[in-house]
C-alpha cells in the first residue's frame, strides 16, 4: 500500500515546493495523506502491542466481510472494498488540492513517520527481540513463566557441539566457495563472449537458471544426482553418465564430505548467470579510449585482461561478490530439499529453521539467527566503505 | 498545489491495483462450513449434549495436519454433532502443522482444538507454552468408557491428561506379496528366528543379488530417520521386554546402555547387512536416500520380499494394487522372539487436545472421545482405525486396518507406544532421528550413535 502512495505523496510534494515562495510548504490534503497513514500503522502497532498484554477484544466483524464462500459473496466483498478505498483516497486527494499550508516538520514526520514505523515494527524491532532471545532458553523471552536467562550458553552450544561445528565449517565452505566459482565462472564467460558473434543467446543459456527459483532448482538437480542399484536402469542423469562411461554410479548426496560440494554446484549453477550479467555489462562499459591507448602501447590479451579490464571493472565485481556471498549465507531452500541438512550437509540458515520451528528452541534458533547476523556485517560494511571509495574517486 | 488530472488518475489506479491484491488476498477461503443452525434430525443420540447449556451458533475451530480429501472424512464425520447441537465445528486443514502450531499458540492464536500427529508434539506444546486445557471432565467420562487405561498415559503430561487417541496406526507389520511368497514357496513367518531364517532362505534363492529379502527407506523430508525408531522400538519390546521398553522411552536407563546396543545390533544384522537389503535400490546407503513411501514399492515387481512399515502404509500402494491376504500385497504381524508368551504390538496415534474452556469446546471433544464417532469416522474410510474398544471392526473399511484393529481389541496383545514419539523433541524428533540417519547412511559405529544420542537428552 506503501509503495503505490509514494510517488503520488513525492509527486505533491514537488509541486508544492515549487510552486510555493515560503519555506517548503504544503497542503493540509497531502497532510492528512500522511496522518491516514501513520493512523494506520498506529492500529497495527496497537494491535501487536495489545496482543502481547492479551487485551486484543473479540471484534464482531459484519457476517458479509469475513464469510465470503460464495463467489457472489466474493464479489461483493471485492466492490466494497473497492469502493471503500476509492472512498477515501477520493477524500484525501480532494483535501490535497486545498491552499492552506502547514509547517515544515509536520510535513517531514507525515511523510518519514510511516516508513519509520514499517521499520521499526518489521525489522528493527524483530530484530531486536531476536538478540535478546539469542540470551534465553527454548521459550519466548516475553513469556515470564517459561523464559529463562541462559547467558552466552546458546552460543558455546554452537561452538562446542560436533554437530554444530560441522554446520559452521559447512556455512564457511559455503561462503568461500560459491562466490569465488560463480564470479571466476561468470568472468571467464562475459570475457569469452565479448563481441562473439551469438552473443546475446550464449548470455541468455547461462542466465536462465537464475529465473529457477531455488527449490525448483534443487528439485531438478536431486534428479541429476540420483541414484540406483549398478544393475538396475539409472534414472539419475549423471549416473547414467557414469555407467555409460563403465564406471560405478556414485551417491553424489549421500556421500560426506563431497556432498556438500555438490549441493554447492546448485548454487554456483544459479548465480554464475547473475554474475556473468553484470560483470559483462561491465566489460562493455569500458570505454574504447582506454582499450585504443592500451593496444597502441602494446598491450594485448593476457596482460589486457589483468592491467586493463580488471581494475576497470573493479566495483562491478566487488558488488558481485557481496552479493552473492550474502545469498550464500542465507542458502537454506537447496540444503533443505537436498538433503534436509541430514548427511553432514546442514548450514547455519537451515539449522536455525530446524531449531526454531521443528525442535522449538526458540533461544537456540535466534542464537544461530544472530551468528548469521554478525557474519553478514562486516561483509555489508565493506560493501559501502568501497561504495563510498569509489564515489569519492567520481 | 492542486494535482493536474493526469498525475490525478495515475494515483487513483496505483491505489485501485493495491485494492485488488488486498481484496484478493482478504477473500480467500476461510476454509470453514456454512452454519447449519438448530438441532434437527441426526444420525446419532444427542441426548450426551444436552448437558451443555447454550451452544446452539456458537462455533468451534480444529486445526489438524490432516488435508483434503481426508479432511473430508473428518468434516462428514462431525456433521451428526453439528446437526446435534447447532456448533459449527471449522475445520483447518494444513501440513504445516507441526511447525505452525507452537507459534500460533505463543502468538497468542491457538485453534479451540487440535489434532496432534503424535504426543511428543502434544508435549512439546503443553510444557512450552501451558495453553493447553486438561481434557475436561465430560469428555474424560466418556474417554474411560472407550479407551484402555494404556491410552490415558501416552495423553498424559507431567501427571496431568491433556489429550485422548484420535486415529491411531500399528507399526508393528512387515509388508510382503502374498502371491510372491505362494509362488516362492515361502511361509509367514511365526517367530523372529523365523523370519531370519527366511531372509537366509531367499538370499540362497536369488544367489547373483538381483533379490535382496528386505527393502527399506528411512527418507522423510526433514524427519528423515524416524522409521529407524519403528524398528528400534519394535526390537526393543521385543528383546529386552516391556518393563525395559517403559524404562528406555522415561530415561531411566541410560539411551547408550549394553542392552540398547545389542537391540540396535539386532536391527542392524537386517538394515544394515548388505545381503538383506536394499532390494530394488542398491546397497546400505540407499536406506538413507529412499523415502518411506517409496521403500516398499520393489515388492510389486519382485526384487524384494518384505518392507517392515506401520499399517498406514496400505494408502502408498499405486492405485489397482489389491491390499489384502491373498492379493498382490498384505501385511503380517511382526513376529515375537520364539518361546515368547506375549504378542507385543508397537503403536501410533493422532491426539486430540483442546486450548479453550467452552461449553460447545466441551461438547465437540466428548463427542470426538465416543465411540458413535469412531464408528462414523472409521465409516468415512481412508484407513481409519481408532483404539476405541467399542470401534466395530466391521466398520473399518480397509483390510489392513482391520488388521491393527483386531490387534489394538486383542487382549493377548502387549501394546506399548512409539517411544521416540513419547522422549523429548530434542531426542525423539531430533538426534534419535539424526543419528539413525547417519548410522545407516555413513556407517556410522553403533555405540557411536547411542553415545550421540544419550548426550542430547536434555
Amino acid at each position: 500500500m506503501s509503495d503505490t502512495q509514494t510517488p503520488e505523496k513525492a509527486d505533491a510534494s514537488a509541486s508544492d515546493a515549487t510552486a510555493g515562495k515560503h519555506k517548503n510548504p504544503v497542503s493540509y490534503g497531502a497532510l492528512a495523506v500522511g496522518f491516514f497513514m501513520i493512523l494506520v500503522f498506529a492500529g497495527i502497532v496497537g494491535l501487536v502491542a495489545a496482543s502481547f498484554f492479551d487485551a486484543v477484544p473479540e471484534i464482531t466483524w459484519p457476517s458479509f466481510l469475513v464469510e465470503s464462500d460464495t463467489a457472489v459473496r466474493k464479489l461483493g466483498l471485492m466492490v466494497f472494498v473497492v469502493l471503500l478505498f476509492v472512498g477515501v483516497m477520493a477524500l484525501l486527494l480532494f483535501m490535497v488540492d486545498s491552499r492552506k499550508r502547514v509547517p515544515n516538520w509536520t510535513v517531514a514526520i507525515a511523510f518519514v513517520g510511516p516508513a519509520l514505523a514499517a521499520l521499526l515494527l518489521g525489522l528493527i524491532w524483530p530484530g531486536i527481540s531476536t538478540l535478546i532471545q539469542s540470551f534465553y532458553g527454548r521459550s519466548p523471552w516475553y513469556d515470564p513463566e517459561r523464559s529463562e536467562f541462559v547467558g552466552m550458553a546458546n552460543f558455546s552450544t554452537l561452538f562446542t557441539t560436533p554437530e554444530f561445528q560441522v554446520v559452521l565449517r559447512n556455512t564457511l565452505i559455503w561462503v568461500i566457495l560459491v562466490p569465488l566459482v560463480a564470479v571466476g565462472l561468470g568472468l571467464l564467460y562475459a570475457v569469452l563472449i565479448d563481441r562473439t558473434r551469438g552473443e546475446a543467446i550464449s548470455k541468455g543459456l547461462i542466465f536462465l537458471p537464475m529465473a529457477i527459483s531455488l527449490v525448483g532448482a534443487s528439485i531438478i538437480w536431486r534428479f541429476v544426482y540420483e541414484y540406483r542399484a549398478p544393475a538396475r536402469p539409472q534414472i539419475g542423469l549423471l549416473n547414467q553418465l557414469l555407467v555409460w562411461l563403465g564406471l560405478e554410479p556414485y551417491q553424489f548426496i549421500l556421500n560426506v564430505p563431497w556432498n556438500t560440494t555438490f549441493l554447492i554446484v546448485v548454487m554456483v549453477w544459479i548465480q554464475t548467470g547473475f554474475a556473468m550479467t553484470i560483470i559483462s555489462a561491465a566489460i562493455k562499459a569500458i570505454p574504447d579510449d582506454i582499450v585504443e591507448a592500451a593496444r597502441l602501447d602494446g598491450v594485448s590479451g593476457l596482460r589486457m585482461f589483468r592491467y586493463v579490464t580488471i581494475p576497470s571493472i573493479r566495483p562491478a565485481l566487488l558488488v558481485v561478490w557481496v552479493t552473492i556471498t550474502m545469498t550464500t549465507l542465507k542458502v537454506f531452500d537447496i540444503v533443505r530439499t537436498m538433503t534436509g541438512g541430514n548427511f553432514q550437509t546442514s548450514v547455519v540458515a537451515n539449522e536455525f529453521y530446524t531449531q526454531s520451528f521443528r525442535q522449538f528452541d526458540f533461544g537456540l534458533g535466534a542464537a544461530l539467527a544472530v551468528l548469521l547476523f554478525v557474519i553478514v556485517i562486516p561483509v555489508v560494511v565493506y560493501q559501502v566503505r568501497q561504495l563510498r571509495i569509489s564515489e569519492e574517486i567520481r | 498545489m492542486a494535482l493536474n488530472h493526469k498525475r490525478r488518475f495515475t494515483a487513483l489506479s496505483g491505489v485501485l491495483a493495491a485494492t485488488f491484491v488486498v481484496t484478493a488476498c482478504g477473500s480467500g477461503d476461510d476454509g470453514g462450513g456454512g452454519t447449519d443452525g438448530g438441532s434437527g434430525s441426526s444420525a446419532i443420540d444427542c441426548a450426551p449434549y444436552e448437558q451443555f447449556a447454550d451452544i446452539d451458533g456458537k462455533s468451534v475451530s480444529t486445526y489438524a495436519s490432516i488435508v483434503a480429501p481426508e479432511s473430508d472424512a473428518y468434516e462428514a464425520a462431525w456433521k451428526p454433532f453439528e446437526d446435534c447441537t447447532g456448533v459449527d465445528v471449522k475445520g483447518e486443514w494444513s501440513k504445516e502443522f507441526e511447525a505452525q502450531i507452537v507459534v500460533r499458540v505463543q502468538s497468542g492464536n491457538p485453534p479451540d482444538v487440535a489434532l496432534f500427529p503424535q504426543p511428543g508434539l502434544l508435549q512439546t506444546v503443553v510444557n512450552d507454552t501451558g495453553a493447553v486445557v486438561p481434557v475436561f471432565e465430560e469428555t474424560e467420562a466418556v474417554v474411560d468408557e472407550n479407551f484402555s487405561e494404556d491410552w490415558k498415559a501416552y495423553g498424559t503430561v507431567d501427571g496431568t491428561y491433556y489429550g485422548f487417541p484420535n486415529s491411531s496406526n500399528s507399526k508393528s507389520f512387515v509388508w510382503y506379496s502374498p502371491s510372491a511368497f505362494a509362488d516362492a514357496g515361502y511361509e509367514i513367518p511365526q517367530t523372529w528366528e523365523e523370519l531370519v531364517s527366511l531372509s537366509d532362505k531367499i538370499v540362497a534363492d536369488n544367489p547373483d543379488g538381483s533379490v535382496k529379502p528386505w527393502c527399506a527407506g528411512i527418507a522423510s523430508g526433514d524427519a528423515t530417520g524416524w522409521p529407524v525408531t519403528d524398528w528400534v522400538e519394535d526390537k526393543m519390546l521385543r528383546d529386552q521386554g516391556a518393563d525395559y521398553y517403559d524404562k528406555w522411552v522415561a530415561h531411566e536407563v541410560p539411551f547408550n546402555a549394553p542392552e540398547s546396543v545389542e537391540v540396535w545390533d539386532a536391527v542392524g544384522t537386517v538394515l544394515r547387512n548388505p545381503d538383506y537389503v536394499n532390494g530394488g535400490f542398491g546397497n546400505v546407503q540407499t536406506v538413507a536416500s529412499t523415502s518411506f513411501q517409496d521403500g516398499g514399492l520393489p515388492i510389486l515387481d519382485g526384487s524384494c520380499f518384505m518392507y517392515k512399515m506401520a499399517s498406514f502404509y496400505a494408502a502408498n500402494w499405486p492405485e489397482g494394487t489389491d491390499v489384502s491376504e491373498n492379493g498382490d500385497v498384505f501385511a503380517f504381524y511382526f513376529p515375537a522372539n520364539e518361546g515368547s508368551e506375549e504378542k507385543p504390538v508397537l503403536v501410533g496415534s493422532e491426539f486430540i487436545a483442546a486450548f479453550d474452556d467452552r461449553p460447545e469446546v466441551r461438547a465437540f471433544t466428548t463427542y470426538l472421545a465416543s465411540a458413535e464417532y469412531a464408528n462414523l469416522r472409521a465409516k468415512e474410510g481412508f484407513g481409519f482405525v481408532s483404539a476405541n474398544k467399542n470401534l466395530d471392526v466391521a466398520n473399518v473399511d480397509s483390510p489392513i486396518s482391520k488388521l491393527a484393529a483386531e490387534q489394538f481389541q486383542d487382549p493377548s496383545a502387549l501394546i506399548r507406544f512409539d517411544g521416540a514419539d513419547l522422549m523429548p523433541g530434542a531426542v525423539g524428533s531430533g538426534s534419535f532421528w539424526r543419528e539413525a540417519t547417519a548410522w545407516i547412511a555413513e556407517g556410522k559405529d553403533t555405540k557411536a550413535v547411542l553415545d550421540s544420542v544419550e548426550q542430547s537428552w536434555p
